[in-house]
C-alpha cells in the first residue's frame, strides 16, 4: 500500500536517510526500530513531506506522492503521530480533535469519528475542555492519536507512542493500536525505540542504523534473531 | 475631574489606535517571529489610499460619513494587497533563513515603502479632510470627548471583537492558533500554513489600514512620514503588552496611550515620549516577556 523505493533524505548537507526502501501493505503493522538518530523520524517526515528526499520515491496504492505538500500528503490519507506528541498547548482537546479533522467536510462522519475516539479514551471525553497543555504525557499521547484519527487515515504513522510513559500506560497504548488496526482495517506503521514491545505487536519489522536498513523480517523472527536481541532487546 | 477624564479618554482614544496597529506587529510575531518593520509603512499608504478615494468620493458628491465608509473600505483592499504581497516578495523567499535575514528584508521594505510613496506622491504634509461629524448628541460632552474620538473608538471596539470571535470561532482562526503554537504540527494535519501566514499578514494590514484612516481624519494630515512613528509607538505597545499576545497587543495600546496621555496634561507634552519609552524600559526590566507575554519555556 505504502512503498518507499530507494530515499535519500538530506538536512542541509547532511545525509539522513541513505537508500532507504520498504514497504508497508494494506491491513498489516509494520515497525521500525533502531537507536537514537538511526533515521527513524526522518524516514515519517519524509513519507509526510515535512523532509521530502532528495532522490527516490514514495508511492502510495501505486501513485507517487513524493514532492507533494505535507497537506496533500495528509489528504490521500496518511497520517501521523509525531514524537513527542505534539497537542496544541493552547487550544482545549476538542480543538485539537477539531484540528485533527481540518480537511475535512462531512460533519457527519466527523461527528462519528469523534464520538469512536471518545469511547477509546473516555478520559478524552472528560478532559474536553480543558487546555491541551495541561493533561498528562500519557493522556497528551491519547489525545494525539485520536487527533490522527479524526482525519480518517488509511495509513497511520506512529512515531514513539511510548516515549516517557509508564509501562501500564505504554500496555494500553499499544493494545489500542492493534484495536484501531483491527477495527478500522487502518494501515500501521510504528516507529519505535522499545523493540521488545514494537515487535511482540508487529506482523513484520525493520531495523534501521545509520540511515540505512540493515534487516527485515517477520516481528517474531526478529525477536527471536540474536543480533537483534543483543542491540535493541538487550539480552 | 473633568481633566483627569479627558485625559482618560484621549489616552483610550489614542491607545485603541495603537493596539489596532500593534496587533499587526504581534499576530505576525506570534507566526514566524518577525518584526514586520514595513508594517508603519502599511498603516501609511491606508492613510494615503483614504486621502484619494475621498477627495474622488468628494469630487461626485459623497459626503460625511459615507466618505469616510467608503475610503476606509479602499484602504483596507488595498493595504491588504500590499500586505500579501510584502509577504510573498520580501518574507517568504527567506522562511528558514537566519533571522538577521529577514529582519533586514524588513527593514528594507520600510525604507522602499516609504520613498516610493514620497517619490509617486509629494514629501509635503497634505490635509486630510475631517470626515468625522459632529454628532448633536454628543454636545453636552464635547468639552471631554468629542466625536471623532467616539467614531475611533466604536470603530476599535468592534473591529477587536469581530478579530477575536474570527481567532477564538472560526475554523480559519482556530488554525491560526494552530500554526502558532506548532507550526510543522500545522502542516501535519493538514494545514496549509503559507497560506495562513498570508492570511495573517492580510488581517494584520486592514487593522493597520482602519488604525490609518482613523488617525488621518483625526489629526488632518498624511505624509509619507506618519508610518514610522506610528509604527514605533505600536511596536512599542506590542512589546509592553507581550509581543505574540493578541490581548496583550491590545493592554499594551492602552497602557502606552494612557501615559501618554496622562504625562503630556500633567507634566508636558514635550514628556510623552520620555514617558512611553521610559515605561517600555521599566516593563522589560520587570517582565522581560510584557505584560501577557509568556516567557518561553525550553525543553532541553
Amino acid at each position: 500500500m505504502l512503498k518507499i523505493n530507494n530515499i535519500q533524505t538530506y538536512y542541509g548537507n547532511i545525509q539522513a536517510l541513505k537508500d532507504v526502501s520498504l514497504e508497508v501493505k494494506e491491513g498489516e503493522i509494520v515497525t521500525l526500530i533502531g537507536a537514537n538518530g538511526a533515521g527513524k523520524t526522518t524516514t515519517l517526515m519524509s513519507i509526510c513531506g515535512i523532509t521530502p528526499p532528495r532522490t527516490g520515491d514514495i508511492t502510495l496504492d501505486g501513485d507517487s506522492i513524493t514532492g507533494l505538500s505535507a497537506e496533500k500528503i495528509v489528504q490521500q490519507g496518511i497520517v501521523q503521530v509525531p514524537e513527542g506528541r505534539r497537542i496544541f498547548p493552547d487550544m482545549t482537546v476538542f480543538e485539537n480533535l477539531e484540528m485533527g479533522a481540518f480537511l475535512r467536510t462531512n460533519k457527519q462522519l466527523v461527528q462519528q469519528d469523534l464520538n469512536y475516539v471518545m469511547t477509546l479514551f473516555p478520559i478524552l471525553e472528560k478532559r474536553k475542555n480543558q487546555l491541551g497543555g495541561t493533561l498528562s504525557g500519557g493522556e497528551q499521547q491519547m489525545l494525539a492519536i485520536s487527533r490522527a484519527l479524526m482525519a480518517r487515515p488509511r495509513v497511520l504513522l506512529l512515531d514513539e507512542p511510548s516515549l516517557g510513559l509508564a509501562p501500564l500506560i505504554i500496555k494500553q497504548i499499544f493494545d489500542i493500536i492493534k484495536q484501531i488496526n483491527k477495527e478500522s482495517n487502518t494501515t500501521i506503521f510504528l516507529v519505535e525505540q522499545n523493540a521488545n514491545q514494537a515487535l511482540k505487536l508487529a506482523d513484520r519489522g525493520y531495523v534501521m542504523e545509520n540511515g540505512a536498513i540493515t534487516l527485515v523480517d517477520d516481528a517474531d523472527r526478529l525477536l527471536e534473531n540474536d543480533d537483534v536481541r543483543k542491540a535493541y532487546l538487550g539480552l | 475631574m473633568d481633566y483627569f477624564l479627558e485625559l482618560f479618554l484621549g489616552g483610550l482614544t489614542r491607545g485603541s489606535i495603537y493596539a489596532l496597529i500593534a496587533l499587526g506587529y504581534t499576530m505576525v510575531y506570534g507566526i514566524i517571529q518577525l518584526i514586520n518593520f514595513a508594517h508603519g509603512e502599511i498603516y501609511m499608504i491606508g492613510a494615503f489610499v483614504a486621502l484619494i478615494v475621498a477627495g474622488i468620493c468628494t469630487i461626485y458628491g459623497f459626503a460625511g460619513i459615507s466618505v469616510l465608509v467608503l475610503a476606509a473600505i479602499a484602504a483596507i483592499i488595498y493595504a491588504s494587497a500590499y500586505g500579501y504581497t510584502l509577504e510573498k516578495i520580501a518574507y517568504r523567499p527567506l522562511r528558514g533563513a537566519p533571522r538577521l535575514s529577514q529582519l533586514i528584508s524588513a527593514i528594507g521594505m520600510s525604507i522602499f515603502l516609504q520613498n516610493y510613496v514620497l517619490l509617486a506622491q509629494t514629501p509635503d504634509f497634505l490635509p486630510f479632510p475631517s470626515l468625522i461629524p459632529e454628532f448633536a448628541f454628543m454636545e453636552p460632552v464635547a468639552h471631554i470627548v468629542g466625536s471623532s474620538e467616539l467614531v475611533i473608538l466604536m470603530t476599535t471596539v468592534i473591529t477587536m471583537i469581530l478579530l477575536t470571535l474570527l481567532i477564538k470561532k472560526t475554523k480559519i482562526g482556530k488554525a491560526m492558533r494552530a500554526t502558532q503554537q506548532d507550526m510543522s504540527m500545522a502542516r501535519l494535519v493538514g494545514i496549509n500554513v503559507d497560506r495562513i501566514i498570508s492570511l495573517t499578514f492580510v488581517i494584520g494590514s486592514a487593522l493597520a489600514a482602519i488604525g490609518g484612516v482613523l488617525v488621518a481624519s483625526y489629526i488632518g494630515q498624511v505624509n509619507f512620514y506618519i508610518g514610522f512613528l506610528a509604527g514605533v509607538k505600536a511596536f512599542t505597545a506590542a512589546v509592553l503588552g507581550g509581543i505574540g499576545s493578541v490581548p496583550g497587543a491590545v493592554l499594551g495600546g492602552l497602557v502606552l496611550g494612557w501615559t501618554e496621555s496622562f504625562a503630556a496634561g500633567y507634566v508636558s507634552s514635550d514628556y510623552e515620549d520620555v514617558f512611553a519609552f521610559g515605561l517600555l524600559v521599566l516593563i522589560l526590566i520587570l517582565r522581560p516577556a510584557g505584560l501577557l507575554g509568556k516567557a518561553r519555556k525550553q525543553k532541553v
